[in-house]
Order: C-alpha cells, then structure tokens, then sequence
C-alpha cells in the first residue's frame, strides 16, 4: 500500500531536513497512528503521500506506484484513491452538508445520479442521516468533523488520511469520532492517522510509529503513544 | 465535466469581484474599440487612396508664351541664374509649338503604363479654374493667356506615377509634370500616423487590461482558495480547477468586447451615417459601408475572448496552486 525507502526531505532554507532516511511498509487494511512532537516530520510524512511534496531522497511508493516517475497530471488520478481529514475541517461555510459532501463529487465529474445516491448513504454511515440540509456552520465540531469525514470517504478511497482529526474536539467527542474512523477502516480502507492524543492512541492499541526530529524512532504494532517507556 | 456546476461557480466569482469585474470590462472595451476603429481607419484610408488616386492623374503642362518670356529673361541675366525668377529653363526655346504636342501625345499613348490621355486647351483650363475658384480675387486677374496647355493622364496603375514623371520631366516644351498624388500621399502620411496613435493606445489599454485580469484572477484564486484547496486533494484535475477562473476571465472579456463592438456599430451609426452624417456632409470621401463595421466584429469578439483567457491562465500558473 505504502512504502518508504530511506525517504529523506529537506526544504530550501532550511539546514535540518524534516525526514531523514524513513523507510517503512504500512499494508492494505492497516490502521496506523502517527505520532512524535510538533516538528517531528509528522506533516511532511503526510504531505508526501498526498504528494503535495516530493522527497528529496529515496523513494515513496503509495498504492504501487512510484511518486517520483508519476508525471503531475496524473497526481489527480492518485488523490481520487485517497481521502484527507484535517483538525480544522475545511469545510465550505455557504454549502450545506449534503452539498459539501457532493462537492467532492461534483469536482471529478462523477454523475449526478451517482452523487444523488452516494451522499445520503455516506452521510448516514457517519451518522449524520437527516441532517443533510443543515449548515456547517450550525453544527457542533464533532458533527462537522463527520461530514469532513464523509466528504474524505465519498468517493470510497483506498487509503484515508487524517491529520490531527481530534485536535479540536472534547475527549468525548473524539471518541466517537475515533470509532467511525475504526468503523471505516473495518470496510477495507487503510487510515493513517496523525495525532497527539495520547488518550486514543493508549486506547485503541493500533500500530504506532513514532517520529522524532525527521528520524523514525519506533514502529510497534499495539502500541501505546510513548515516552514513558 | 459538469456545466451547470462551472456555470455557478463563475457567476459567483464574478460577483464576488464586481468592481475588479467593471474595471475589466471597461478596459476591455475601450481597448477593442480602438482597435476595431484603427482597423476601420485603415480601411477607410485604402479606400480613399483608392477612390482619389482613381480621380487623380498626373498632370504635364506645357509651356505657354508667358512662361518661354520668362525663361528667356532669366537667362538673359548677367549672373546666369534662373533661381527666383520662375522661369523653366525647358521653356527657354519658347512655347510649345504643335510638333511637340503631337510627339508627347503619341509617346504616352504608346506607354502601355497609360489608360488614357486627355488633352486640356488654355481656354478650357481658365474655364475650369473659373468654376472652381470664380469667385475669390485672385481668379479675377487671371487671364486665359496666363493658363497653360496640359495632357492629363490617367494610369493604369496610379502608384508608378514616377516613371511618367522621369519619361516627360526636362524636355523641351514641357514646363512641369505634376502628379496629384503626391498630395494625396501627404494627407494619407497623416492619417496613417494617427492610426498609428490609435493602435499605441489600444495597446496601453490592453496591457492595462491584461494587468487588470491577473490582479482579479489573483484574487479571485485567493478569495476561493478553500474551494481549490479541496479539489486538489480530492483528485479534481488542474483543468478542472483552473476552468472556472479562466472562464471568469474569458466572460468579462466577451461582455467588454460586446461593448467595444456596440461602440464601433454606433459610431458608424452617428457619426458616418446619421447623427453627425459625415457621409453626406463630405461627399468627397466615399465612407466604408455597413459590411466592413460588422466584419470587424468577429476579429473583435475573438480577441476579447482570447486575451483576457490567455492572460488568466498565465497568473493561475503563478497564484493558484495545482
């Protein structure tokens, strides 16, 4: 599904690279927690894989395909496969949910009547059934955080990306919100997910790799968020 | 692709940026609109040159008695120099006597560059300068002795006048060649450098509104770089995401063009045709009709709709993201 091979990153201006020689396997169906202090190449990592960066070093395989040969117009092709949750949203503020959702499906040319049927039942399966015509703007984070969600897994990607998705949310909320994403990694779909919520990555006991100052430090499967090891 | 989805995303984004939209718009047009009237003027001016090196020919005038006097006293200086006197030095043998006539006639007829010769007496000639300048003082001391003999010559191609002149210039008996045209080329020099002007000015509008659709297209990306940032990591495809923009641009384009266009059909409208009605007021210039304004317009429309996208998806390249 992905494979890093002693991938190495540095931006221009900047002397210390944010990854350094990762190289790691992460299989279909795998749920994985991405973990390490702000600045340890946690967003790099992920920034890869969408490849919205390419490494400076080494070699980045997502779906068995090389990203360093695949030519950039092609790149939109490999994110229809992939689906991304952020800590803030994104959310369009003047569509409704179910618009919001569609969205995602309108900008690939899907056809309408594929969306018609899509929505409802994505919007369901992250228990926001009978709220499509609401605003985002009058929902609470967690409500907003699932219609991300379903915007991400409209199109049924193969790999489900979430960066920080519980950043903003209550202990509670994100519980819930933690079960949905255990619940669609259930049907098949990988999640990588970035976090700094030692609580959930205790709770869940899912693979864990750890970075630390672009350096992977640790891969442990059913593991626990760290440092007091 | 899904039309009716752009369609809403343009509307919206022109909305957004409505003064930014105006200020396309106006410069668009004004920018078309001189180039479609320095396309107009270039036309009108080939016309005319048609139309008046038609009218014109050249002129060979012959030596009358006044002029061989003339020529004869200012030969007959001490110092030699015929300079101010407005003698003709051909005219020193004396008038042009029947023989010459005969030979010049007969030459330019032979010249297959001549369509046609007119021979215009003395009388005839004072006859004409009466009727067209009768009634100014100086036509009254004019005397039909004073009014030279001429061939007037029509070409069958009005721009090699200068071989007719090199033939017939300094011969005996001849007292001037003169070709009209080279009058004509003045006024013609003139209106090509005011087409000129026309067309420097368009271009500093155009350049101006070009500028002006890289600064909308800039922030129309920003204001809606939430909408693109979700469509690039869905997988939408840049053409996708740049459409809606350049599409943007390539409206305002097409509603300045449709303006531009609306200026040249009315200038047409009330300047050549009524309104001021230059067309009956100068009768002399023979106006372009109807046919040439509305075969400008295509060119017009074109342009208004290709720069302005052009220019769109140069700044996209630089602002927006894919």
């Amino acid at each position: 599904m992905i494979r890093f091979d002693s991938v190495s990153k540095s931006y221009p201006k900047q002397s210390r690279p944010a990854l350094r020689e990762v190289s790691l396997d992460i299989a279909k169906g795998e749920f994985v927690f991405l973990v390490g202090s702000s600045g340890s190449g946690k967003s790099t990592f992920l920034r890869l894989i969408l490849r919205e960066e390419r490494a400076s070093h080494g070699q980045v395989h997502v779906l068995g395909k090389d990203l360093a040969k695949l030519s950039n117009w092609k790149v939109p092709q490999m994110r229809r496969q992939l689906g991304t949750v952020f800590q803030d949203f994104r959310l369009l503020p003047n569509k409704t949910v179910a618009e919001n959702v569609a969205f995602a499906q309108e900008v690939i040319g899907k056809p309408r009547g594929e969306i018609r049927k899509a929505v409802p039942q994505v919007l369901e399966l992250v228990g926001l059934g009978g709220k499509e015509d609401r605003m985002p703007g009058e929902l609470s984070g967690g409500e907003q955080q699932r219609v991300a969600i379903a915007r991400a897994f409209v199109n049924r990607p193969a790999l489900l990306i979430a960066d920080e998705p519980t950043g903003n949310l209550d202990p509670q909320t994100s519980v819930g919100i933690m079960k949905l994403l255990d619940r669609i990694n259930r049907t098949g779909t990988t999640v990588i997910m970035a976090t700094h919520d030692q609580q959930i990555v205790d709770q869940m006991r899912k693979r864990v790799i750890e970075l630390e100052q672009g350096r992977l430090v640790r891969d442990q499967s059913r593991g626990v968020y760290g440092y007091q090891h | 692709m899904r039309a009716q989805f752009v369609m809403s995303e343009i509307g919206v984004g022109l909305r957004r940026n409505l003064t930014m939209t105006f200020a396309v718009i106006i410069s668009v047009a004004l920018s078309l609109a001189l180039f479609g009237g320095s396309l107009l003027m270039r036309e009108q001016v080939s016309r005319m040159k048609g139309f008046w090196y038609d009218k014109a020919n050249v002129s060979i005038y012959l030596c009358n008695k006044q002029d061989a006097q003339e020529a004869g006293e200012a030969a007959a200086k001490p110092d030699g120099s015929a300079s101010g006197s407005g003698g003709v030095a051909t005219c020193r043998k004396g008038a042009v006597t029947d023989e010459q006539k005969k030979q010049i006639e007969s030459e330019l007829k032979q010249m297959t560059l001549v369509k046609s010769v007119a021979y215009e007496s003395a009388d005839e000639a004072y006859k004409h300068y009466q009727e067209q300048y009768g009634h100014t003082a100086l036509a009254s001391s004019i005397t039909p002795d004073q009014m030279q003999e001429s061939f007037r010559v029509k070409l069958k191609n009005p721009e090699k006048y200068k071989v007719v002149t090199s033939a017939f210039a300094g011969r005996d008996g001849i007292h001037t060649v003169d070709d009209q045209r080279k009058e004509i080329d003045d006024l013609f020099r003139i209106l090509n450098y005011l087409n000129y002007a026309a067309l420097g000015i368009m271009l500093i509008m155009l350049i101006v509104a070009l500028l002006l659709i890289v600064n909308t297209v800039r922030v129309s990306a920003f204001s809606r770089r939430r909408e693109t940032g979700i469509m690039r990591l869905v997988g939408a495809s840049s053409f996708y995401i740049q459409v809606p923009f350049i599409m943007e641009a390539a409206v305002a384009g097409l509603i300045g063009a449709l303006f531009a266009c609306a200026m040249l059909v009315s200038g047409q409208y009330f300047v050549i045709d009524h309104g001021v009605g230059l067309r009956d007021k100068i009768q002399l210039i023979d106006f372009m009709g109807w046919g040439s304004v509305l075969a400008k317009l295509p060119y017009v429309l074109f342009i208004g709709l290709l720069m302005p996208s052009m220019a769109a998806f140069i700044a996209l390249r630089k602002y927006l993201k894919v």
